[in-house]
């Protein structure tokens, strides 16, 4: 099975990378930057393809500290 | 320690009305125009400092100041002092609420005569700087200056001066707006200034701790950088604590957009706040400040023979420390080029090369700052929410960490495209390329590489000596810490700048190859 890479895997363009996911929903209204990311959410599952991976990450998604 | 003044003096050129032509004259005494001023007498050019106070500002402002500015202090006589009383660290930690989500380190590399940071409040630093340009008797510094007009032609600037005696004018070949944010030298120049404008505001309180008291536990005897988001003393904001010198602490709060910013100014509010951080009403309230930040910059830094550096040039917030910092590498960067310029050894090129260099360095710095005060102030439901994602997966995740921005600190840029630099020929492993800062590194008899450079240009001969014209040779062994540092092989050559900036580097010398690079490091290029 293949793991979930939890590995920084932007190098030193993290903050690039971060500053463009941002950018990118800038001006939506809040409805519209949900749908945004749900659409982003499906468009990124396709590409990863790997059910078992998927399950590790929405596993991940749902442990929270606060 | 008391705070030395400038008072205003009526000089013979105002009395007499006949203006006293000066081969630079630099527009406001902050810590960017007294740097400046050193700078440029260590190279024999007179400098005339003009300020419209006749005090340093009031309170700490500026309080980190990184490895590269320093180097430059230390070569301009204060650099050791101001290590040797600030504040040391190396270690930042975020927390989310309670929680540390992300800890860094500047990792400071052994070996350097400087460390990679030290926190001095800036009224503390301009204090040794306007000492230092009182004993020298090539700096003029006066007081209650203020410029209010600006007119050049080919042969000069003529400048407008406002003093307690009335108006007169100074006559100048360059002159070097170093005159801050609101930059009087930028406005009479009509250029524009123009960036991100960011709504949160926030306010600084800078506290002395009654003995015992441990900032949320910080050990003040190992200070660093602490900095919160959406904490319980605070909640729904930020919060940066950074330690400064004399037990004194500099907490800074984010209020945010809406905040009411007269009833912020109220002492006791102000108070109430520190102590809720604290957990302790053990401390005293020194200093207090409410600020709203931009991100921009002058679209030009040259004008003719008016140019521009520090905030007058460009803005940054402070999550980073690169206002002050880049500020001062803006006047070790203009320093050589305008003594250079007014020997007749430098073409007028170089002064465009400030400009290029420096547009380049600011933008750099703006990205940095941009993305950092995004990151801390986010504008959008969706934003703030993918943040608190981002700060929740770095507890527990290492992929997630990276993403946590609570401001990237100060490193000098490289002038990567520079048009003084001389491209490698020749493949390098490792080292500075040029337009990258070069490294200290120690020397074998003691002493430090940084202390041998002396803000001239220098050719580092690795392994062996040789003798080039036109530049002063450092011979260092063709292996070892220094070596590696560069990149270096025995033969290998570098040519340093006076700003200690690579120019070029070779791995066999050549006297043609280094005086045609030294010739384009001028301004010439054959």
């Amino acid at each position: 099975m293949t793991k979930l890479n939890l590995t920084p895997n932007f190098g030193p363009e993290a903050d690039a990378f971060y500053a463009e996911l941002i950018a990118a929903q800038a001006g939506l209204s809040d409805d519209e930057a949900a749908d945004w990311l749900a659409r982003l959410t499906l468009i990124l599952c396709n590409h990863i393809g790997d059910r078992d991976v998927l399950r590790q990450a929405f596993a991940l998604a749902h442990e929270r500290h606060d | 320690m008391d705070l030395p003044r400038y008072p205003y003096h009526q000089t013979l050129e105002q009395r007499s009305g006949q203006p006293q032509r000066r081969p630079v004259v630099v527009v406001g005494a902050g810590p960017v125009g007294l740097t400046l001023a050193l700078d440029l007498a260590k190279r024999a050019v007179p400098v005339v400092v003009i300020d419209d106070s006749d005090r340093i500002g009031e309170g700490s402002r500026a309080v980190c100041w990184a490895k590269k500015t320093l180097e430059v202090f230390d070569r301009l006589g204060v650099g050791e002092s101001v290590a040797r009383d600030g504040v040391r660290w190396q270690r930042g930690r975020v927390f989310h609420g309670e929680r540390e989500a992300y800890a860094f380190d500047l990792l400071p590399e052994a070996h350097h005569k400087m460390p990679a940071m030290v926190n001095l409040q800036q009224d503390q630093v301009e204090a040794r700087l306007v000492r230092a340009a009182q004993l020298d008797g090539r700096i003029e510094l006066r007081g209650r200056h203020e410029l209010i007009g600006l007119e050049q032609d080919s042969d000069g600037v003529t400048l407008n001066v406002r003093t307690p005696d009335g108006l007169f004018d100074m006559r100048a070949d360059w002159v070097v707006g170093c005159d801050g944010a609101r930059s009087p030298t930028r406005s009479l120049l009509g250029l524009s200034f123009q960036g991100q404008v960011f709504e949160d505001r926030f306010l600084i309180a800078d506290v002395r701790l009654a003995p015992g008291v441990r900032p949320r536990g910080l050990d003040p005897a190992l200070p660093e950088r602490w900095f919160w988001f959406d904490p319980p003393f605070h909640r729904g904001q930020s919060v940066l604590l950074h330690a400064q010198a004399d037990g004194l602490w500099r907490i800074d709060f984010q209020l945010g957009r809406d905040a009411d910013t007269e009833a912020e100014r109220d002492a006791g509010r102000i108070k109430a706040r520190v102590a809720a951080m604290l957990d302790s009403d053990g401390f005293e309230l020194v200093w207090s400040s409410i600020y709203q930040f931009c991100c921009r910059r002058a679209e030009r830094f040259r004008v003719g023979r008016v140019l521009l550096a520090g905030d007058a040039a460009h803005q940054v917030s402070p999550f980073g420390a690169r206002g002050a910092n880049s500020g001062v590498q803006d006047a070790d960067n203009l320093g050589w080029k305008l003594a250079a310029v007014l020997r007749g050894e430098g073409s007028d090129a170089l002064l465009d090369a400030y400009e290029f260099e420096r547009i380049e360095a600011a933008d750099d710095n703006i990205g940095h700052s941009t993305r950092a005060t995004d990151f801390i102030s986010p504008k959008s439901a969706l934003s703030r929410r993918l943040r608190r994602a981002a700060l929740d997966l770095a507890a527990r995740t290492e992929f997630a960490k990276p993403l946590v921005n609570s401001g990237r600190l100060s490193l000098p840029s490289a002038h990567v495209d520079s048009p003084l630099s001389t491209p490698d020929a020749e493949a390098w492993a490792g080292g500075h390329g040029p337009g990258c800062p070069a490294p200290d590194a120690p020397l074998d008899g003691g002493g430090w590489l940084s202390e041998r450079l002396r803000g001239g240009f220098a050719l580092l001969a690795f392994g062996w000596p040789v003798s080039a014209e036109g530049v002063p040779v450092i011979t260092l062994p063709g292996e070892g810490l220094a070596a590696t540092r560069y990149g270096a092989r025995p033969g290998s050559v570098v040519l340093l700048r006076p700003d200690a900036v690579v120019a070029a580097r070779w791995h066999r010398f050549d006297a043609g190859a280094v005086s045609a690079a030294l010739a384009r490091a001028h301004g010439r290029p054959q």
